[in-house]
């Protein structure tokens, strides 16, 4: 099945058919990933850039990786040291990368909705977000989905709980979509002032503010990044008092008596939302998320790509 | 619609290919089958179980090869990718490549490609149950084959293994 949408600008515009085809074509790129030569020529007339508006790790190597992984060529933009700084607006500043003959955009914004807006004007070039603002973050709900079947099988009818900065969190809304797309069941925990209150109604998710009531429940956690970073406001009293009431310890672990699966974003702070002894054990599939993300991500731009003639 | 091999013509011929195949390998631990996904895979079962019921203390060495990303099409049309699962190295092995109906050649031109990125093999051959002989694009012929065949560019050969006959339409 083809993609029925040109863009990835989240997986709020995904059908079930898309997100099953991402994620079963990822399944080979994996595959791939495991040869002698891991990379293949199937984008080589492709030049990719990646924009990226706002600081990444992960995410900025793992597209990277799967652009060259699959042939294409690419360039890559941050907005520090860019005419940027000296007053270009975002659209000025992709028609002149585009001028240059470029055939996708991959880009990471701190604004909301720059992704959908960089779509109006782009018709021909396939868009992927790679996260906007607390809106969504796409390929990272999809390579958690991706880790979670590959670890449990399937996500239909299995217990996802995310914990911690639902407000900020692109990642959660992302998440939240996909697993009910994909007929999983969803419970949110974490400080009351980082849950949302109109989440429930919303998404059909559930609200759980006792986090060993929620680690029970579950057959896996995701655990989310605290974002200082976009919080302009106190809405918790200290990173200690949130790792105390919050974080997920080896204590409260072996208190819900059951092996969960634990998963994480990234980047971590260590000792506020998950312990460095949780992070690093085997219940935690933290690393192979980073592995599959590469598979997933050249899934989404392989699938794009194709795209283009029609 | 006009039968090519009937059921016990398609039977024979995968026999005649299984022993074609190992008259010219004698030392069976140097080679490596691989069926071409997704068209492949039937034909080439069928004559791996008929070499490994020549020599029943060995193990054949028998993969799977999908070409999609290694298309020359990859972006004018959408496949889907089957799966691709070589569990041993061809490294200095004799790689007997096996599909259903060689046609235009580009499918092989592709697994060439894509069986370079496992090792680099000693040698590679076709294997193909119907040779579509002048409908060639590449300059590219089988080693073994179990019919050849004359069509026309508007002519279709399916092989129906339910019925296990094969068919020009």
């Amino acid at each position: 099945m083809q993609l029925s949408t040109k863009h990835l600008l989240g997986i709020k515009e995904l059908s079930p058919e898309d997100i099953s085809t991402i994620l079963a074509t990822a399944q080979q790129f994996k595959e791939v990933l495991q040869r002698p030569v891991k990379k293949v020529p199937s984008l080589r007339d492709v030049t990719i850039v990646n924009l990226f508006y706002e600081n990444s790790t992960r995410t900025r190597i793992s597209f990277e990786l799967a652009e060259k992984r699959l042939g294409a060529d690419t360039i890559n933009f941050s907005a520090s040291g860019s005419s940027v700084s000296k007053g270009e607006t975002l659209l000025d500043t992709v028609n002149n990368i585009l001028s240059m003959k470029v055939d996708m955009v991959v880009m990471r914004h701190s604004a909301s909705g720059a992704p959908h807006f960089l779509s109006k004007y782009l018709t021909d070039i396939p868009i992927v977000n790679a996260g906007d603002g607390i809106n969504e973050h796409p390929t990272q709900a999809l390579l958690d989905a991706f880790s979670i079947q590959e670890k449990i099988g399937t996500l239909t009818g299995k217990k996802i709980l995310l914990i911690g900065d639902i407000m900020h969190s692109r990642v959660a809304l992302s998440n939240i979509y996909l697993l009910k797309k994909m007929g999983a069941e969803v419970m949110l925990s974490g400080p009351p002032t980082l849950i949302p209150p109109y989440i429930k109604e919303a998404f059909d998710v559930q609200v759980e503010y006792d986090l060993k009531k929620a680690l029970q429940w579950c057959d896996v956690a995701n655990v989310l990044r605290i974002q200082l970073e976009r919080q302009s406001q106190v809405l918790f009293s200290s990173l200690r008092e949130y790792n105390h009431a919050y974080g997920v310890t080896k204590k409260i672990l072996s208190q819900v008596g059951k092996e969960i699966v634990i998963m994480h974003p990234g980047p971590i702070n260590r000792g506020v939302e998950i312990d460095s002894d949780v992070a690093d054990s085997g219940q935690s599939i933290i690393l192979q998320q980073v592995e599959n993300g590469v598979a997933v991500r050249m899934a989404v731009l392989y699938l794009l790509a194709g795209k283009k003639n029609e | 619609m006009k039968i090519i091999l009937n059921k016990e013509q398609l039977h024979l011929s995968i026999i005649r290919l299984a022993h074609h195949l190992m008259e010219n390998h004698v030392n069976v631990d140097d080679v490596v089958f691989i069926g071409i996904q997704p068209r492949g895979i039937k034909v080439s079962e069928k004559i791996v179980e008929c070499i490994q019921s020549l020599y029943p203390g060995k193990k054949i060495q028998y993969g799977l090869l999908d070409i999609t990303f290694y298309r020359d099409d990859v972006r004018e049309e959408f496949h889907v990718a089957g799966k691709t699962d070589i569990p041993f190295s061809v490294e200095g092995k004799k790689v007997i490549l096996i599909d259903d109906v060689l046609y235009t050649g580009r499918t092989i031109r592709a697994a060439l490609d894509a069986l370079q990125d496992f090792g680099r093999p000693q040698k590679v051959e076709l294997c193909v149950l119907v040779d579509r002989r002048f409908n060639r694009e590449l300059p590219i012929q089988p080693d073994y084959y179990g019919k050849a065949i004359d069509t026309s560019v508007s002519q279709k050969v399916k092989v129906e293994w339910d019925k296990e006959e094969v068919v020009l339409y």
